[in-house]
């Protein structure tokens, strides 16, 4: 297809422990064709080089976390026409969301030796409470294919075809027997998004609920069958305060259920 | 032999009948056990066949369990259904590629090849009559499905046991396999390890007719009947379904529907594992270059709120709306569009449903207020004028 020029792309890091732009580079067979359909203008994992924006696609990570961040994302929306954020840390505010729950001073005191250096917010929240978001792409980390699949649809001017209903569905089209149903086993997919193709029942694992809620969750429901399998609430708001503890309906599942 | 003729078989010569099916070229696709479950996998002998196993079905619980004797067909149904063989959960329909401006299109090849279905119980068979009658009735065959249909031997078997979960009886179609299938087997496990085969068709005859047999006699008959006389009266769940497609039409608005939706986790379990709903949802992909274009056919759930979704959002974006949607379907509109009721009485939505809802409860529960619902109906009526 024949373009005036490859569209400019930026891939910027908050606060996160950078797998989800890993995944770019992890691309392997893909990433000499990205290369070719995109110019990478700014993605200092990747490259030094640093072309000036604006930039046509900013894929951000992280979540927000610090008052300099705070203002940054405010700049990288400026100079971003499509703005995507990639992976739990920017789509719920990640695993460091955890501290939304707690009291972040203490914390702060407790950790650190000199807890005057560092300079942070008390919470952790998803890039969409900061600027408009484009398209939110989930996942701890994201999934290689669905991150071409989002490339691919951004080049292309369609929407990208990624599933919001539930890692069941995944889990039945393999093939896996429900782990929950034949085992007993605790599995927070009938309230997960898909995407990951149902990675952990296939290993007789429950579900994590790394993608975070799907379309429609029903946590309550959920969470009592759990109590019915024997499960404590203690555990029940454990299991729901992972890399998505932020997002709805899992935080406020998880606080109905945290023992007072 | 003739179609419709018994005789009798050992332990011995059921595994000849699947090593003949094996030398004519068919592939066997029978019970496993594998994951906790007794699942329907490719096998290769006889000796695959998860021998002495049973299971426990409840709503939303399925436990694997030893039993006290050596039965090949001991249990009930497995997680899955034969839609898996026959209709495949995800399937590339076709690809394109562009070549000098042009777009060339190349089909996929279907070629599923001879398969034999070892095991068949009676709810499966129909199962596959409804699915046959959705996709392969009326002008347009569906070439995947007609494919993999076209070539499939089927070794039905009896139940001698039902599930916890199990409705054939009330949806009248088991546990005795009455059509649509080469060979019915009755496993006689008291007395003799033994088979009763009843041929279905020419091909059934003619396997039979290549391994060791005898005649059935009155006393095979008898203890045949008294296996599948068990199995019907052990049914988990009964379902009356006594004018059931009108009841559901009365009751679209039954305060029941929001109840259920309240535990209802829109998952789509129950129509993965249903062996009679079809839907699918339809993908395409491109390359990055946009060179290469796939059209991908998957398993679809109208739990999804994409299934109803047309310009502008979903049209049941209700969970009641789609669960509503699903069991009307299943139950009473299925009737309207295909002559025949949409539920087999399997009860595997009520087995694999991560809450153990039961589709014979709601329809119970509805059943029974119904009429109280209809009066309360005329009394509103009648406050409004």
């Amino acid at each position: 297809m024949a373009r005036q020029r490859r569209p400019k792309v930026a891939v910027w890091k908050f606060a996160s422990c950078d797998g989800c732009q890993l995944t770019l580079l992890n691309c392997e067979e893909e990433l000499l064709a990205v290369a070719g359909e995109v110019e990478i203008a700014y993605f200092l994992e990747a490259s030094r080089a640093v072309v000036r924006g604006p930039y046509d696609l900013s894929l951000v990570e992280g979540s927000i976390s610090t008052p300099h961040d705070a203002a940054r994302i405010q700049m990288v929306r400026r100079v971003s026409r499509v703005l995507v954020t990639i992976g739990a840390c920017a789509t719920a505010g990640g695993i460091q969301a955890l501290r939304n729950f707690a009291d972040v001073e203490a914390w702060r005191a407790l950790v650190y030796a000199h807890p005057d250096y560092v300079e942070t917010l008390a919470t952790s929240t998803p890039v969409a409470a900061h600027v408009a978001v484009d398209f939110e792409l989930r996942g701890c980390p994201i999934n290689k294919g669905q991150l071409v699949e989002v490339l691919t649809a951004f080049l292309h001017g369609r929407r990208p075809a990624i599933p919001t209903d539930s890692v069941c569905l995944e889990c039945k089209r393999r093939g896996t027997v429900c782990v929950m149903v034949a085992d007993g086993t605790p599995c927070l997919g009938p309230i997960t998004q898909a995407g990951c193709g149902a990675i952990c029942p296939a290993y007789q694992r429950g579900c994590y609920g790394c993608y975070g809620p799907m379309e429609t969750p029903n946590a309550t429901a959920l969470a009592d069958w759990w109590k019915h399998l024997g499960v404590p609430d203690g555990d029940i708001a454990r299991a729901l305060r992972t890399f998505n503890a932020w997002a709805e309906p899992f935080r406020t599942e998880s606080e109905r259920r945290e023992p007072h | 032999m003739q179609p419709g003729a018994h005789a009798v078989i050992d332990l011995a010569g059921f595994g000849q009948v699947l090593d003949l099916l094996r030398a004519s070229g068919y592939r066997l696709i029978g019970p496993v056990r594998r994951d906790g479950a007794i699942v329907y996998d490719e096998i290769s002998s006889a000796a695959d066949l998860p021998a002495g196993w049973t299971e426990e079905q409840g709503p939303g619980t399925y436990r694997l369990q030893r039993r006290n004797d050596g039965a090949l067909f001991g249990y009930a149904t497995a997680p899955d259904s034969w839609k898996r063989a026959l209709h495949p959960p995800v399937l590339r329909l076709w690809q394109g590629r562009r070549v000098n401006g042009d777009l060339q299109v190349a089909d996929e090849p279907d070629d599923a090849g001879p398969r034999a279905f070892i095991g068949v119980r009676a709810c499966d068979l129909h199962a596959i009559a409804i699915q046959d009658r959705v996709f392969l009735a009326g002008q347009y065959a569906d070439p995947a499905y007609k494919a993999r249909s076209e070539n499939v031997f089927i070794v039905a078997v009896n139940c001698g046991q039902a599930g916890g979960t199990c409705f054939c009886l009330s949806m009248g179609t088991g546990p005795k396999a009455t059509m649509g299938f080469d060979l019915a087997l009755t496993e006689i496990v008291d007395g003799g390890h033994r088979f009763l085969v009843e041929v279905g068709t020419a091909r059934g005859a003619e396997i039979l007719d290549g391994v060791p047999h005898r005649p059935a006699d009155g006393a095979d008959g008898e203890a045949a009947a008294q296996v599948v006389a068990k199995a019907a009266a052990q049914m988990g769940r009964s379902l009356d379904t006594r004018d059931i497609k009108d009841l559901l039409y009365r009751n679209l608005e039954h305060p029941r529907w929001q109840e259920v939706a309240a535990r209802c986790l829109t998952c789509g379990n129950c129509t993965m594992v249903c062996p009679t709903c079809f839907c699918t949802t339809v993908e395409d992909a491109t390359d990055l270059a946009g060179d290469h274009a796939e059209r991908w056919r998957r398993w679809g759930s109208c739990f999804s709120l994409e299934f109803s979704y047309v310009h502008g959002g979903s049209i049941r974006a209700s969970a009641a709306s789609r669960y509503r949607q699903w069991l009307t379907h299943k139950l009473a509109t299925w009737i309207d569009q295909f002559g025949t009721s949409g539920c087999v009485g399997c009860g595997r939505c009520i087995t694999w449903c991560p809450v153990g809802i039961d589709i014979t409860e709601e329809v119970r529960a509805i059943r029974e207020t119904s009429a109280a619902m209809a009066g309360a109906g005329k009394e509103e009526h009648r406050a409004d004028a």
